[in-house]
């Protein structure tokens, strides 16, 4: 079955030949670029050590890795506070991290120990941490969406300025509940923004075999809602639009959607790269991607600012590196839950 | 505009029941609000939510886009974020619409998160039937969802059961799907006062004692129940009644404590026999006692296993009355007993 009205929108932001440059940071900038740095750096090196326990056969609760998006979540979430509400789906390492979750609670987490981040219970596509604002993850397609609705009817009961957060993939765009959501969303003029981390493929099927057009925000202007596609690895071209669309929701201005394209440098679940698995997906594009890793970018321009050196980056690299090590080992360690805990969750209440 | 609440003392009817427990939780809890499709429409859910929008605000008081799915989820959401909100479903047959919220999202939070979160999220399920209404309008979906650990499942029959196990719903710190029955809402009685009670308190319940046999019914059924003991008793045969009350987490201690005194069970369903709600209910009977315990084998009543037709005469033939019951239930009795 061919996809006969297929016609791309995106154009270069789709093509991974295209803004693969260095990304043009200001000099005055250098200290919170570098904490930015640090935490895409953070998630990157998890989620490789993740992978490796996969291969090792250490974890085997399905493990989605984000590796090569890494600039979605931190660029939206330099933009959030502890109290606004966000929600993530099946590939949310890197939200849970970038958010304040630490590496080795999400790595704990994936072992199924007790000291993860959800109590052991979860396991990697099950997240939990309410301290930093990111109430809760899970893999079934789309669902977080109306959650996150609900999330920001709650906050605009509450009165206040905090908003609720849903990141979801291009995949979770063809589930009716998406479309349901936004309306709601847009009627009630409720502070929330989806995040569309729109990587092109669903779990093996290119976009372009499922939908007329690759350009998400499309949907917005059918629901009257605010939007913007950005390059979803350039980390300041993600910020800027995060901070124009979250000050506007908590100003009262209602819901927006966030389109930011990328792309998995991993196949959907698992650590290869699953070029066999994927329809239309060709190794020569992950290579081409690769060439425009959000991290890499960065860390150019920084050097091109004068801000980093290239021996400072690689330390620094290599400190997150023993860091996220470190966490593996003390994950490693710790034990798994009670037995007691099967049955005793099941309710918040007694039986 | 109606009155808040009924006069104290005056008989009222099972939807006014509803609407009082709906009246207390707003005025009593500001973290309570009402969202789903008919809210502000004066007939969707019978009389059982009149002019709550115009007492409590169309902020609380919610109605909505045709969106099943997405305001059961927006209704999660905010439980997650603090709020005890009820949505409501006018027909149970479109809330399968939003059964991913229900049953993957709601029900699965607090034990997936280490108990760290938790939806109170009351999700109030209508079923409507009858009135050749046909095969989408006319389900009772309760065995589904009583299937599901971490989903609690209440079917209020008494008047007074209308009113408190929606509080105990609301109030309850998990999510709960009450299940109310428009053929009950011509049910009176006088209540007392509200009083809050934690729903894990509540339970299977003794209506009427009796010693021949045991009839065990949920929502309507346990009604049917009643008036087929009425029926019996005509004819010297003294059942025993039981609602189930509260279908998940179950508890059969109570039924089970039953037939053993009566040696006989009953069971009435409003919903389809295979893999029903009537088979939990024998099952967790039969496996407790001793089979020497049994003077009978145990009996279920239920729909048969063919959607609800619309034509009259099939219509008639489909639904159990309670005559169809306590003939059922003389089937399991001695012969001697069949006639007075």
């Amino acid at each position: 079955m061919g996809n006969r009205a297929w016609q791309s929108e995106l154009g270069g932001l789709a093509d991974p030949a295209q803004y693969t440059a260095p990304l043009a940071v200001a000099a005055s900038d250098g200290a919170r670029l570098l904490g930015q740095l640090r935490s895409m750096l953070v998630i990157r090196h998890t989620e490789d050590q993740i992978g490796r326990l996969v291969v090792d056969g250490l974890a085997r609760t399905p493990c989605h890795l984000g590796i090569g998006q890494e600039a979605v979540a931190v660029g939206v979430a330099t933009r959030l506070r502890p109290t606004d509400r966000v929600f993530g789906n099946h590939r949310s390492h890197s939200h849970f991290l970038a958010l304040g979750g630490s590496p080795s609670s999400l790595i704990a987490e994936v072992l199924g120990k007790a000291v993860g981040t959800s109590r052991g219970m979860g396991g990697s596509m099950h997240l939990f941490g309410r301290d930093f604002g990111f109430h809760g993850s899970v893999p079934i397609v789309g669902a977080t969406i109306p959650i996150a609705v609900g999330a920001g009817l709650a906050a605009k009961l509450d009165g206040g300025d905090s908003i609720a957060v849903a990141f979801f993939g291009d995949g979770a765009t063809e589930e009716g509940v998406f479309h349901e959501s936004m309306n709601l969303a847009v009627v009630y003029g409720l502070p929330v923004l989806f995040v569309c981390e729109n990587n092109l493929f669903s779990s093996h099927l290119d976009i372009e075999y499922r939908q007329p057009s690759d350009r998400i925000g499309r949907y917005a202007e059918a629901h009257r809602m605010g939007s913007l596609t950005v390059d979803g690895n350039d980390l300041l071209a993600v910020e800027a639009a995060a901070d124009e669309l979250v000050g506007a929701a908590r100003r009262g201005a209602g819901p927006a959607l966030l389109e930011a394209v990328t792309y998995r440098f991993r196949g959907h679940v698992g650590p290869n790269e699953d070029i066999d698995v994927g329809v239309h997906r060709r190794m020569e594009d992950v290579q081409a991607w690769k060439r425009r890793c959000p991290i890499r970018r960065l860390q150019d321009g920084l050097v091109a600012a004068g801000i980093a050196t290239t021996a400072g980056l690689a330390a620094l690299d290599q400190e997150v590196a023993a860091e996220v090590a470190e966490a593996v080992v003390l994950a490693r360690r710790a034990g798994y839950p009670e037995p007691s805990a099967l049955l005793d969750l099941v309710y918040a209440g007694p039986r | 505009m109606s009155t808040p609440t009924q006069p104290a003392g005056q008989e009222i009817g099972y939807g006014d029941a509803i609407r009082e427990g709906f009246v207390h939780l707003l005025s009593r809890h500001r973290d309570v609000f009402a969202i789903g499709q008919g809210l502000w429409s004066p007939w969707y859910v019978g009389n059982s939510m009149t002019d709550l929008d115009k007492l409590f605000g169309k902020d609380r008081v919610i109605d909505t886009p045709v969106s099943e799915l997405a305001c059961t989820g927006a209704a999660v959401g905010a439980a997650l974020c603090g709020y005890r909100p009820i949505v409501i479903h006018p027909r149970m047959d479109f809330m399968v619409l939003a059964a991913d919220q229900i049953i993957n999202q709601a029900a699965k939070w607090h034990h997936m998160l280490g108990g760290q979160a938790t939806a109170p999220v009351t999700i109030r399920a209508i079923i409507n039937r009858g009135g050749e209404q046909g095969a989408q309008h006319s389900q009772a979906l309760h065995s589904w969802f009583a299937h599901v650990p971490g989903l609690r499942v209440v079917m209020p029959a008494s008047v007074a059961d209308a009113r408190d196990l929606l509080v105990a719903s609301v109030l309850c710190d998990d999510p709960v799907m009450y299940i109310d029955d428009r053929w009950l809402y011509e049910r009176r009685a006088v209540l007392p006062a509200v009083v809050e009670r934690p729903l894990a308190a509540e339970g299977p319940r003794v209506v009427r004692a009796g010693r021949d046999l045991t009839l065990v019914g949920a929502g309507y059924a346990a009604w049917l129940c009643e008036q087929a003991a009425t029926f019996l008793a005509a004819a010297d045969i003294d059942a025993e009644v039981i609602d189930v009350r509260v279908l998940n987490p179950f508890d059969p201690r109570e039924i089970i404590a039953s037939v053993a005194r009566t040696g006989r069970l009953c069971v009435v369903d409003g919903g389809w026999r295979n893999a029903g709600w009537a088979a939990e209910v024998i099952a967790s009977v039969t496996e407790a006692l001793d089979p020497r315990a049994l003077k009978a084998a145990p009996r279920r009543i239920t729909l048969p296993d063919a959607p609800a037709p619309t034509s009259k005469p099939l219509e008639a033939a489909y639904y159990p009355d309670a005559r169809r019951v306590a003939d059922a239930a003389r089937a399991i009795l001695p012969e001697r007993r069949t006639s007075p």
